[in-house]
């Protein structure tokens, strides 16, 4: 064993860069289940926005215009999931897990011409003196520009959903939607946009690994990635500043784990493989001792004349 | 009237069915553990699942699934297929064993093919190549390029055919650069581009300065190239794309002929359970390009190596060799049998670390 052999400026920095993508796609579907939507397709989104940010990536060799790309692709694909549940009147359940299976098979279509091929680098922040900062610089100061819109989406999400009325506005529709509906906002409105910023914010997601963490297009790449996203608004109970706490988390345990593994630590292996879930679930198990809950009308299908 | 009208049209639509039946092309099935798009190992299968096409053209048709997980999931995909009519299904990943033999029982007329496993039944035969062989090359100009000493190494699941290439990568290693040090990683999965990616970073950050793989995707070689000054091998597959730099050299599983063989033998009626385990001389397991990155003297030794085994007058695990613990195994110019090979679950002396179980 040779803990010596793991740079602790190193670790973190890549655990903010294996965290953000779970950190949007978990940002995004926790504004749509504020609203009380629950969008099960984020996976699919993910993937769909994974190969939008790539393709358009390399046609025009912006990862910039890419990741605008992507954000559209994910919104474009969340569409459909709002005309199923919100006009259609759709089982939500069934129509995100169709989404889902739509969207993997949708990218792999879309990707046929993208194996293979190297996407644009994108370009590191370096600010003149934060960036040359002895450990902080590298830690906190020198990664693309995403990593931070990210960490800013969470942020913008709390402070809205907490301070302003659209947020209060928000959350009176998920949880109970026919005292909104009485009171005079539009329910459907309101839920469409919702699934709309999810999409666009899981779309984002998915580009961040495709463009940046591995970068490459492969088909399914984002294993997985989106249903731990799902796993987390729930125990972070619905609160933007858990949801960055448990993607951090995660994304730490997952890199510290593969780096305790190559420098030799005599910990069986499995227990390391496991240990990013049992982890992060523990921690936010604990925190969410406060009885915070869901949001009384997520699923649940709204027609205004019920 | 109406009656035997119906009579006639069933007897007719009997015919019908049954010469169709005879006109059957036959059918054969794949099960693939990763997308076909992966680069990698499930991408050189579906090569060879084309080049079945192309061989027999109208007298086969060829289906595939892909993404199949190891477990429940793959004996339904499996069940479905031969009750869709396949004859003949090759499945092509190692956690795929106990449903193949499972599926093959409750359909004796279906031929399998399971691909690196160690299970046979009558209508299940084993075949899987000899990448071991490839690995000691790859391990042989891994030890003479690292600067750092530091190799590390990706590994997916603690299976036989895993550790083997471990042990065949560090020993010709460790032959040419006495100093050399594995660092390994167990990521336990084939395909996860964000994890080996991840991996690779890791092993990078660590000081390796080569990445060796047993995943299916080319996400270390994106990761190398990034940190610059990293070599790489294709694994499976050439990935050439990533050619001269990082990737150096590759070990490439060609399938084609096996494939195409087997499904001649299901059409002639002349298949029988049998157990293939083919490597560089027949040509199931290929060396891909190495790169001007690696020195011209480097790169004849490797060539050398290759031809010696192609020849047979080499065998990677030739003795003395000692395992882990220091007990011996191999006794001086001893070959390493079959068998043991098959069922490899120890390191050998000089690597660190335990083979989770």
């Amino acid at each position: 064993m040779e803990l010596g052999a793991i740079n602790p400026v190193l670790l973190l920095a890549s655990l903010m860069v294996a965290a953000t993508p779970l950190l949007l796609a978990a940002i995004g579907e926790l504004v749509a289940e504020k609203a009380g939507v629950l969008n099960l397709g984020v996976e699919g989104m993910m993937i769909v926005g994974a190969i939008c940010g790539f393709a358009v990536a390399v046609e025009t060799a912006n990862p910039f215009i890419g990741f605008l790309a992507a954000a559209l692709g994910g919104a474009l694909l969340s569409l459909l999931f709002a005309l199923l549940t919100q006009v259609a009147l759709a089982n939500q359940v069934a129509s995100g897990l169709a989404l889902t299976l739509f969207g993997l098979g949708l990218s792999a279509l879309m990707g046929q011409g993208y194996v293979g091929i190297k996407p644009p680098p994108t370009p590191r922040l370096d600010l003149p003196v934060l960036s040359d900062l002895p450990v902080i610089g590298r830690v906190l100061f020198s990664h693309d520009p995403i990593l931070y819109l990210g960490l800013f989406i969470a942020a913008a999400v709390w402070y809205l959903l907490r301070f302003t009325r659209a947020g209060l506005i928000l959350r009176s529709v998920g949880e109970n939607h026919d005292a909104a509906h009485a009171l005079g906002y539009k329910v459907v409105r309101i839920r469409i946009l919702a699934i709309l910023f999810g999409g666009a914010c899981a779309g984002l997601g998915g580009a961040y690994i495709s463009l940046i963490r591995v970068p490459q297009w492969t088909e399914g790449m984002t294993a997985g990635v989106g249903w731990i996203a799902l796993a987390l608004v729930v125990f972070a109970s619905w609160k933007p500043w858990r949801a960055v706490l448990g993607a951090y988390l995660f994304g730490g345990v997952t890199v510290m784990q593969l780096n305790l593994q190559a420098a030799g630590v005599a910990i069986p292996v499995e227990y390391l493989a496991m240990s990013p879930y049992l982890i992060t679930i523990l921690v936010l198990v604990i925190l969410s001792a406060d009885k915070s809950n869901a949001p009384a009308s997520l699923g649940k299908t709204f027609h205004a004349s019920s | 009237m109406k009656f035997t009208s119906l009579l006639t049209g069933a007897a007719l639509a009997l015919g019908l069915a049954s010469t169709a039946l005879a006109d059957d092309p036959t059918k054969v099935g794949f099960v693939y553990v990763g997308p076909v798009g992966d680069g990698g190992w499930t991408y050189e299968h579906d090569q060879g699942r084309k080049a079945v096409e192309a061989e027999f053209g109208d007298a086969v048709e060829t289906v595939f699934v892909e993404n199949v997980a190891e477990g429940p999931d793959a004996e339904r995909v499996m069940t479905q297929m031969a009750l869709d009519g396949a004859d003949l299904i090759f499945t092509t990943s190692f956690g795929f064993m106990d449903p193949t033999i499972n599926v093959a029982s409750k359909f004796p007329n279906v031929k399998f093919e399971h691909a690196t496993g160690y299970k046979r039944a009558d209508n299940v035969s084993t075949y899987s190549a000899r990448f071991y062989e490839g690995r000691a090359i790859q391990g042989h100009i891994a030890g003479k390029m690292t600067e750092s000493n530091i190799i590390g190494y990706i590994a997916s699941f603690p299976i036989p055919e895993v550790i083997r290439g471990i042990n065949a990568a560090y020993l010709h290693a460790a032959r040419v650069n006495p100093d050399v040090e594995f660092k390994i990683i167990w990521v336990y999965t084939w395909f996860d581009p964000a994890k080996e990616a991840d991996a690779a970073k890791a092993l990078i950050e660590q000081g390796a300065d080569v990445v060796l793989q047993h995943t299916d995707s080319t996400a270390p070689q994106a990761a190398a190239q990034e940190a610059g000054n990293v070599i790489t091998f294709g694994q499976a597959s050439d990935m050439e794309q990533y050619a001269p730099m990082p990737r150096v050299s590759s070990i490439i599983d060609n399938w084609a002929p096996y494939y195409i063989e087997r499904t001649r033998a299901v059409m002639e009626g002349t298949w029988e359970s049998v157990d293939t385990w083919d490597g560089i001389p027949t040509g199931m397991v290929e060396i891909g390009e190495i790169t001007d990155a690696v020195p011209e003297d480097v790169k004849a030794e490797a060539l050398a190596m290759k031809e010696a085994i192609r020849a047979g007058d080499y065998h990677p695990f030739t003795g003395p060799l000692k395992k882990q613990d220091g007990s011996d195994w191999l006794a001086d110019g001893e070959v390493a049998d079959d068998a043991t090979l098959a069922s490899m679950s120890f390191y050998l002396e000089g690597l660190e670390g335990e083979i989770p179980n």
